[in-house]
């Protein structure tokens, strides 16, 4: 058999048609796109409102403040309360569940995509690249907003316990009590809220997409949702 | 000697179905040449689209070697198999595979861009090969506003994008109505004659033997029969004379 021209190693793509592809993919993909965004809102949403809450209710503590109505009656004095951390940790896992899950679907539902792209001469780099892009993007932009709606949330709730007083001692920045708990503020929260988001989109994307750039494409594209 | 662009060597395929194995392909061994207009025929279930898979490197084999250009697939870096698809194979799928987020000419440009095609290049590259197969003036529709047979169209385009030596095409015509049939499969014709390409095609569609040049009959994942153009004239003859 007669050898021709050895085979050139395929090259790698500049970033930013990475970052064309993975836009004009958000863009056109625009009604699914904020169905999957919408999941990390509202997980972000659950979780910074419920943390939001907890950190007003600290600092009206400190303050001396009485709830209007009392309905945090078990919170001790001098801290967070049994009942407090449970909602934190349940709207963590709410949150990681219910991103992961969304992300998950996003990614295996274009199995197909992932397979003809690479018969297409994509490199398994380049179509993780894509997922790392959107997800990240869509990650943060449905994190800061679900961030932004958890912390209303939570000030209108405070507003509802505390009356205006609430604007007065409002945690905006973190702070170390001498004689109570150390609070983080909200806008840590807001920040941490919106970290959390995008990682947590970021991975829930990559790995599903890693996982099926790494098949060959014809199992890539066999698979059925 | 004759010029052999396909080679494959005691090629076997096995698929894990829980417990079960299932040999899909049982030691395949052909020959391709260049140029040639080949057809794998068989019914489902055969094989055929398992060995299809195999030449066009998008899938493994189990067992046995796939030689491309003299190349043996199997010592293939991931890179160079990326490259392989992107330069050396057009596809041809029975679903054809648009990405649906893409239009027309979006679809036909994304082979060039993992080409490094400039963006120039690409876009007078596209509006010829899509004004050659007649969707000039559908240029920027989404997959979804095209008919079947247009949307085959664009993946022949597609395939074409950085002019392949080898066009792989799986069942390309068992979507579509005999008249869009027999058109794509002319189309795909005048390609194999015009450009020199060399079409593997699986299929089951009988209307394809009339272009062959050969036909590898598969059954229960082997070699049946193979079969070339003055036998196949004859059992053409045959049918029509019924």
């Amino acid at each position: 058999m007669q050898q021709r021209t050895p085979l050139e190693e395929q090259i790698d793509l500049p970033f930013v048609e990475s970052l064309r592809i993975s836009f004009q993919s958000l863009k056109i993909r625009f009604g699914r796109s904020i169905i999957t965004t919408a999941g990390i809102t509202l997980g972000i949403a659950f979780l910074v409102s419920v943390w939001t809450n907890n950190e007003i209710g600290l600092a009206l503590q400190e303050s001396g403040r009485q709830s209007t109505i009392n309905t945090f009656e078990e919170t001790t004095q001098t801290g967070i309360s049994t009942k407090d951390i449970w909602l934190i940790i349940m709207s963590l896992i709410v949150c990681v569940v219910g991103i992961a899950n969304s992300m998950l679907m996003a990614v295996t539902e274009r199995f197909r995509e992932i397979g003809t792209m690479k018969c297409l001469g994509a490199l398994d780099g380049f179509v993780v690249r894509l997922f790392l892009l959107e997800s990240g993007f869509q990650g943060f932009s449905g994190a800061l907003i679900g961030a932004l709606i958890g912390t209303l949330g939570a000030v209108l709730l405070g507003l509802k316990d505390y009356g205006l007083d609430l604007f007065f001692y409002f945690p905006l920045l973190p702070a170390q009590p001498e004689d109570g708990t150390a609070r983080l503020g909200v806008i840590v929260v807001i920040l941490l809220g919106c970290i959390l988001g995008m990682i947590l989109a970021v991975i829930g994307s990559s790995f599903p997409a890693w996982r099926a750039a790494k098949l060959p494409p014809a199992e890539a594209m066999r698979t059925e949702v | 000697m004759a010029d052999i662009v396909v080679k494959t060597e005691d090629v076997v395929k096995e698929y894990r179905m829980g417990s079960n194995i299932l040999r899909a392909l049982d030691g395949i061994n052909i020959e391709i040449e260049r140029g040639e207009y080949i057809s794998l025929m068989g019914p489902s279930g055969s094989g055929k689209s398992t060995l299809f898979n195999m030449i066009g490197a998008l899938d493994r084999p189990t067992e046995g070697q796939v030689y491309i250009d003299g190349q043996n697939m199997s010592q293939l870096s991931q890179r160079q198999i990326a490259a392989f698809r992107c330069h050396r194979v057009g596809y041809i799928f029975q679903s054809y595979n648009l990405l649906h987020v893409r239009s027309a000419h979006g679809n036909v440009t994304l082979p060039m861009i993992f080409a490094g095609m400039t963006e120039k290049q690409r876009n007078e590259k596209a509006e010829k090969l899509l004004d050659m197969v007649g969707l000039g003036d559908r240029m920027y529709h989404l997959p979804d506003e095209l008919s079947g047979g247009q949307r085959q169209r664009v993946a022949i385009a597609r395939a074409l994008a950085n002019d392949p030596s080898i066009i792989l095409a799986d069942e390309p015509t068992a979507n579509l109505d005999t008249i869009t049939g027999h058109e794509i499969i002319d189309l795909i014709k005048r390609l194999n004659i015009e450009q020199g390409v060399t079409v593997i095609s699986a299929t089951h569609d009988l209307k394809m033997l009339d272009v062959s040049d050969r036909i590898v009959d598969i059954r229960d994942g082997v070699v049946e029969r193979v079969r070339n153009r003055d036998q196949i004239e004859i059992e053409i003859g045959e049918v029509g004379g019924e």
